[in-house]
């Protein structure tokens, strides 16, 4: 910790001592930048400042039809990638008014939870890694790179996906990909069992976790927690319950709860939420039905290429789609789902025009940021790389 | 410990990259290319549908009758530091004729050179069309 640059004020016995935090501490996540006040190793006082990846996203995509937008959603929270193109792709359905075939609703559903089980992976690894358990960070990688796999076998590219389209998702499930992923959830429920057996009662972690950053149920509601942050404070808020979207409500899982809301608690929280993801893609993959996967109104989705090159009508739409894109009707919406970190939502404003007239895009991380100083106030120093795993934080999101 | 000890005697799963390489999906969006008719002829028909769908306004194109009345590009050119590899040109084509490659080693020396022409996208395609055509074959039920 010593090698961080350090601004010391007039260094006098008794007072405190200012210590600037990242932007390129190896664990400071991205790009977190703290100046946090220091009463010898005691945090008194820790401010996150944010903006260093500010790209103005929201801005951009006023200035983009709906179907370019798509893809900045991917790079948002870089880790959890389908669930935010998911976020924007219901908003914009929720204007146009349209329904997802079944298929469809079931895909985004399946890749929806694999996207949580590698944001869940990425945040075990990175977090152990933090309080300083090497062999998980390596364990978890493994399997987060299967995952990209499926990934790479649906959409092409191995994390911004773009997969997901406002109608649907962009193509069908390539040949024998259920059956890898089945094989994958199988092992992955042995791996899981792997991972709580060397953290759980490891006593180390426990040290390190064990009543670290607690956030109390009443803090954690009123600071606008969300995800695995609030329910390790015990209060059983889920979207996929609370408001189910797409098939959620077709499919069985449980909502873990924590109950002391430390470190510990939302470590628990989140395995057991891997473990409910997998339950439910082994669920899609057994219901999977078959049928269409987007829309069949080649206005808001394009029309197959066989149809493209020999119809002249679907030549037009094809053209019209690409170029000018869709008109979505007048009015303002908010879509939320649950990201693996929490509430992600858009609020959508649209003028009837091809381009939204104003994107706000309400990032869990953000609020789980602002509650970085109540949850580290009185911890040491090596305590405030526990919160930062602990939270989850991706600057993607926050700095937009 | 058990774990530790399972795990440092099981089957490795890392490989030696340059030498060895994962299996590479055909929906995969690497490198780009500009593909040709059986014939010889290049199969772009300059109607500017990447161009416009692009998020990224990474691709410009100038276009001009050719002296036999065709329409083709005068300039095709990519910017490959700009583009995100959404893989929406290749959607957008009608003709099939910008395609993201299985290519995705291509570091250069300096930036000026990852911004591709038309004679460099070409190049690509050339060396590529055999992967390509089976990669779309092989992708097409899904499109």
């Amino acid at each position: 910790m010593t090698s961080v640059n350090t601004t010391t004020k007039e260094m006098e016995f008794g007072e405190n001592f200012t210590l600037n935090f990242g932007p390129q501490h190896p664990s400071a996540h991205g790009v977190l930048r703290l100046v946090l006040e220091l009463d010898g190793e005691v945090v008194e006082r820790a401010d996150p400042h944010i903006g260093l990846l500010h790209r103005g996203t929201e801005k951009l995509l006023e200035n983009k039809t709906y179907i370019q937008g798509l893809p900045y959603f991917d790079r948002l929270d870089y880790v959890s990638m389908m669930c935010q193109e998911h976020v924007y792709c219901l908003s914009v359905e929720k204007l146009l008014k349209i329904q997802v075939p079944e298929r469809g609703s079931y895909i985004r559903v399946m890749f929806s939870e694999i996207t949580r089980l590698m944001n869940h992976l990425l945040w075990l690894g990175t977090h152990a890694l933090d309080v300083g358990a090497m062999s998980v960070f390596l364990y978890a990688f493994r399997d987060r790179e299967v995952c990209f796999d499926f990934y790479e076998a649906v959409s092409g590219a191995r994390m911004h996906a773009n997969y997901f389209r406002p109608g649907g998702v962009a193509k069908d499930l390539p040949e024998g990909l259920t059956k890898t992923i089945l094989e994958f959830t199988d092992a992955m429920k042995k791996r899981i069992d792997e991972y709580e057996g060397l953290l759980s009662e490891n006593r180390i972690w426990k040290q390190r976790t064990v009543g670290v950053g607690i956030a109390t149920a009443e803090r954690a509601m009123s600071y606008g927690f969300s995800g695995p942050m609030l329910r390790g404070s015990g209060i059983a808020w889920d979207i996929r319950k609370a408001e189910p979207y797409e098939v959620y409500d077709k499919v069985k899982f449980d909502v873990p709860i924590g109950k002391n809301g430390d470190c510990y608690d939302r470590y628990l929280v989140r395995m057991e939420e891997m473990r409910q993801s997998i339950r439910i893609i082994e669920q899609c993959i057994e219901k999977l039905p078959e049928g269409p996967v987007k829309v069949q109104n080649f206005k808001i989705s394009p029309p197959g290429r066989d149809d493209m090159k020999s119809s002249m009508e679907a030549l037009i739409h094809h053209f019209k789609y690409f170029t000018e894109g869709f008109h979505v009707p007048k009015g303002e919406v908010y879509a939320a789902v649950e990201a693996p970190k929490g509430e992600m939502g858009v609020y959508l404003v649209s003028e009837g025009g091809s381009k939204p007239y104003r994107v706000k895009v309400r990032a869990p991380g953000f609020a789980h940021l602002q509650g970085f100083e109540m949850m580290t106030k009185g911890h040491m120093l090596a305590d405030v790389t526990t919160v930062i795993g602990t939270q989850d934080i991706v600057f993607g999101e926050i700095d937009r | 410990m058990s774990i530790t000890l399972k795990n440092l005697f099981s089957k490795n799963v890392t490989l030696l990259y340059p030498w060895e390489k994962t299996p590479i999906s055909p929906r995969f969006r690497g490198e780009h290319a500009l593909r040709r008719y059986p014939n010889g002829e290049e199969r772009c028909i300059a109607c500017k549908l990447c161009e416009a769908v692009c998020p990224a306004q990474a691709i410009t194109i100038e276009a001009e009758p050719r002296k036999d009345g065709s329409r083709r590009t005068t300039r095709y050119d990519i910017d490959m530091v700009k583009c995100i590899y959404c893989g929406l040109c290749e959607e957008a084509c009608p003709v099939d004729a910008i395609v993201e490659g299985p290519n995705m080693e291509f570091a250069m020396e300096n930036r000026q050179d990852l911004v591709y022409s038309k004679a460099k996208l070409l190049e690509n395609g050339d060396k590529l069309e055999p992967t390509l055509a089976e990669r779309l074959q092989k992708d097409a039920p899904f499109r």
